[in-house]
């Protein structure tokens, strides 16, 4: 992280009396035992208290906190529920916090126009539980989403099991307000589709808390499936459960989700809810087919049907929503399954082209054996999303720095094989450093260059994302070659 | 001086580019120019013309991926994805029949440029929604890759999605990886007859807000369809799927009459002429394409109908509006001041002459700070306006 500016620690109770003045009351946290519940989010092997943290009501607040943090240069990281799994809340010594969860507001509902119009800190899941009466829901679904905030999600274009399916959150959002880092309030799209001029909103989604702060997002909303029904099954190899996933895909049918385990994930989740998976395989897919009934029962044969050609060694298919439930329950509590049979373990997050599934899961088992660590593996199949959990104790001297290590070669990996660094969680501080592996310097600049549109000065939740932070004087010199014209090899008319 | 660029390759491009910027020779970037007519005329002397930038670099129809070079025809690329039972979901439109051209003109790098959607975009989003990574050259002359090539990647800045619809002001796109899908096995249209306007939308977004899954939703006014109005919506998928979601529709939208069943053939040429906006095809009269929240279309249509001589008709379950002008005026004001009180939107200009685009606001204009933001983007990419200048704003 970037050195912490003294000067601005030392301004602290000068800042501090600034910001109460624009945000009144309790809206102003400076006291270090109350600050330390913003200390980290869900990446917590990195610690950091705020300089102050400020959580302020109205848009107008927003506005007046990032243009005094603009003129007296703080650093401002925006925060939602704190579930960034790749650091991308950590808070700065020498910056404030800025939480958005008391933008709490669900503002309109609009089931004609299939809109919902939403504050920031509206979890993902309090949006589907403001429209189901009527029998529509927000289709993103992070396994976090009982928590994590609607702003978060568009920070990190957050996607989940429907997402092959139904898109990400860049799918499906259809509009924001945000404030920019010089307290300039901008509206983009609303129950219209598309843009008016440069599409902004799809670099504010991911943008990772970098480019501005969303105060208000108007998303898409889908009526309900007439019904859903999910397939479980085992396979004796990796491979083959990698190529029914193929087999599925090639025979045109989209999945609402597919999701695979392997053995030592299948493993951890059966001893922990008892869903009925069986153990004796290698690969355990599960296949959700979604949509109208009788195109869903039409849909479950065919894919009974490849998985036998594939092999499977175990097929069942839910005849009740109950069953289909218990299908899932392993697999949605994978993550706290692994956590029971290991102190700690770090969860990895990369893409990879599908086909390239049995070559990554194998060579992940040979780094397994370098370095010392066990990895259960949990992923998005339909998508090529890996999510490799790596199994360590922190209190074991050099487990952390192992695991590390290994997540670094696996996300390493994903590249090598023409994938990318990561599928849904974001970049953060956990990646930041791998960024050069997927990007040259020049890419990157091109990255930074939009930075520099936004946030010339750098103020917006630096230090993530970008292994350097070249200062935007710097990026915006050019090196014009005068041209002698005429390059002879370029053809001409 | 000799100086239309016709690279070859990216190494090409970039050269030019750099030339262009050191020389300070503005480049107007065309792919096949089938969408010349489409935007502000661009005030540039040179042109930097990517048709020959052609061909598959990788196709994996498993994978649900394509990577080709920005300059192949469009056409080439549905042909390809159509022999292997894939398809562009976004189901770009064809600016062909509208301007008095030829169809099926055009290039990838054009439609993304464009962001070319058509009437599937309220099911499988814009054509913007479909890409997934870019190889591009800056106004800077510097060559670059952004996104990947998988289906599921948040590293970095979303440049590729960005760079959709900035119509080659911010860069030239080389290489794009788009997303392809599988192609549905069978579709057919539900149609209702003789609805009024208001009517016609409240049918379509009831569909909509159903579990039909409709992928074309449009209402097509008396006036501009002959004798009688047809409020259309599209089910595409499997056989069974659709003749399923046909009896879920007739059921849902029972009180607005009965229906009657176009298929496939009858529905394919239907849509076809709802996306390529034939209805206006054949005149010189000025046509709008203005995105409206659904609900708004028809109240936009009537609030315009006091003040000027407009035809118009709805897509995208009454948010797309294809508007013309019957007294050959382009009646700016009036529209931006309609698209303002219907609650929001924005309206293109996208067939008038040369000189009236150059003088009037093509595209809808922004307020001071969303500008300023989207102008500062344009001088980070192309500090010396020399990619295709004035093309979306005068003077940028
Ligand atoms: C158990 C668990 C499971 C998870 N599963 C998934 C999953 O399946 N898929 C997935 O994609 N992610 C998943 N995540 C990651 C995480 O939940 C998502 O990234 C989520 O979108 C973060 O939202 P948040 O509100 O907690 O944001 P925070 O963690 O508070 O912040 C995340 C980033 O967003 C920025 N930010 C937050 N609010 C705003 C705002 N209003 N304006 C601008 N920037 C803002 C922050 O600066 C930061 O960079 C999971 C996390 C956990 C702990």
């Amino acid at each position: 992280m970037p050195a912490p500016d003294k000067d601005v620690i030392a301004r602290r109770q000068e800042i501090l009396r600034a910001l109460q003045a624009i945000v009144p009351g309790e809206g102003v946290i400076h006291d270090e035992r109350e600050m330390r519940a913003y200390e980290t989010d869900a990446l917590t092997a990195y610690r950091q208290l705020p300089l102050i943290v400020v959580l302020p009501q109205t848009v107008d607040q927003v506005s007046r906190v990032l243009k005094y943090c603009y003129d007296n240069n703080v650093k401002v990281v925006p925060r939602g529920a704190g579930t960034s799994l790749s650091g991308g809340a950590l808070p700065l010594a020498d910056g404030v916090l800025l939480s958005m969860m008391k933008f709490n507001q669900v503002l309109d509902v609009d089931f004609a126009n299939r809109a919902a119009v939403v504050q920031p800190g509206v979890t993902n899941l309090g949006i589907t539980r403001a429209v189901e009466h009527e029998g529509f829901y927000y289709a993103p679904d992070p396994s976090s989403q009982i928590a994590c905030s609607i702003g978060g999600n568009i920070a990190e274009n957050s996607g989940g099991v429907h997402c092959l399916k139904y898109g990400l959150t860049t799918n499906n959002v259809l509009g924001l307000e945000m404030v920019l880092i010089n307290g300039e309030v901008v509206r983009l799209g609303g129950k219209h589709l598309d843009s008016e001029g440069y599409d902004l909103l799809a670099l504010m989604t991911g943008s990772e808390g970098l480019l501005g702060v969303v105060t208000e997002v108007t998303v898409r909303i889908l009526q309900k499936p007439e019904t859903a029904r999910a397939l479980l099954i085992g396979f004796p190899t990796s491979e083959d459960g990698g190529r029914c996933v193929a087999d599925i895909i090639g025979a045109g049918i989209i999945p609402g989700g597919m999701e695979m385990m392997d053995k030592l994930a299948i493993h951890a989740a059966e001893d922990f809810v008892h869903a009925g998976y069986p153990r004796d395989v290698e690969a355990l897919l599960i296949v959700e087919l979604d949509g109208p009934e009788g195109e869903v029962d039409l849909l479950i044969g065919r894919v009974e049907e490849i998985a036998r050609t594939n092999q499977a060694s175990h097929l069942r298919v839910s005849e009740s929503e109950e069953e289909r439930m218990t299908f899932w329950a392993g697999r949605k509590a994978a993550f706290p399954a692994v956590g029971r049979i290991s102190p700690d373990y770090l969860c990895m997050d990369g893409t990879i082209p599908r086909r390239e599934l049995p070559r990554v899961l194998a060579r992940m088992r040979e780094l397994s054996v370098k370095h010392g660590l066990a990895v259960a593996n949990v992923f998005h199949a339909g998508d090529g999303n890996l999510h490799p959990l790596i199994l360590y104790d922190a209190n074991k001297p050099g487990e952390l720095d192992a695991a590390e290590a290994f997540g670094a070669d696996i996300l390493k990996l994903c590249v090598e094989v023409g994938g990318v660094l990561t599928g849904e969680h974001g970049v953060g501080i956990e990646k930041r450093d791998l960024m050069s592996e997927m990007f040259t310097e020049e890419d990157l600049k091109q990255q930074q260059r939009v930075k520099c549109a936004f946030d010339e000065k750098h103020l917006l939740n630096p230090g993530k994302v970008f292994p350097v932070l070249n200062s935007c004087a710097e990026l915006g010199k050019m090196h014009v070659h005068k041209g002698k014209l005429p390059f002879p090899d370029i053809p001409r008319f | 001086m000799d100086a239309n660029f016709k690279p070859r390759d990216a190494r090409q491009v970039e050269e030019a580019v750099k030339w262009a910027a050191g020389e300070d020779q503005p480049l107007e970037i065309i792919g096949q120019g089938s969408k010349r007519a489409l935007g502000r005329p661009v005030q540039a002397a040179r042109f930097l013309d990517l048709s020959d930038l052609s061909g598959v670099e990788n196709y994996e129809p498993a994978e649900l991926i394509l990577t080709v070079k920005a300059g192949t025809p469009i056409a080439e690329v549905e042909k390809l994805v159509e022999d292997n039972g894939q398809e562009l979901s976004f189901e770009p439109m064809d600016y062909g029949p509208l301007f008095g051209e030829s169809s099926g003109r055009g290039t990838i790098g054009g439609v993304l440029a464009a962001n070319l959607s058509g009437p599937r975009r309220i099911k499988a989003g814009a054509a913007r929604d479909h890409v997934l990574g870019m190889e591009a050259v800056s106004g800077r002359g510097e060559i670059f890759n952004s996104g990947g090539k998988v289906v599921k990647n948040v590293t970095g800045y979303d440049l590729p999605r960005a760079l959709c619809g900035s119509y080659g002001t911010l860069a030239v796109t080389t290489t794009v990886t788009v997303k392809v899908n599988p192609r549905p096995e069978s579709s057919a249209t539900f149609m209702l007859s003789g609805l009024s306007e208001d009517d016609g939308i409240k049918a379509l977004c009831a569909a909509m807000g159903s579990s039909a899954e409709v992928s074309g939703a449009a209402h097509l006014p008396a006036g501009v369809n002959g004798g009688t109005s047809n409020t259309v919506l599209r089910l595409e998928g499997f056989a069974a799927s659709v003749d399923y979601r046909f009896n879920t529709l007739q059921s849902l939208l029972r009180d607005f009459g009965s229906a009657t069943r176009l298929d496939e053939d009858g529905s394919k040429v239907l849509w076809r002429s709802i996306r390529d906006v034939e209805p206006f095809a054949g005149s010189d009269a000025p046509v709008w394409r203005v995105s409206v929240a659904p609900t708004a279309g028809p109240q936009l249509l009537r609030i315009l109908q006091n003040r000027m001589s407009a035809q118009a008709y709805f897509d995208w379950s009454g948010g797309l509006v294809w508007l013309s002008s019957a007294d050959g005026e382009i009646h700016d004001a009036d529209i931006r001041a309609a698209v303002g009180e219907v609650g929001g939107g924005h309206a293109t200009l996208v067939r008038a002459g040369p000189s009236v685009r150059s003088n009037a606001a093509v595209f809808q204009p922004q307020p001071g700070p969303l500008a300023a933001l989207s102008r500062r983007l344009k001088e980070q990419f192309d500090p010396k306006g020399i990619l295709n200048p004035g093309r979306m704003v005068s003077g940028v």
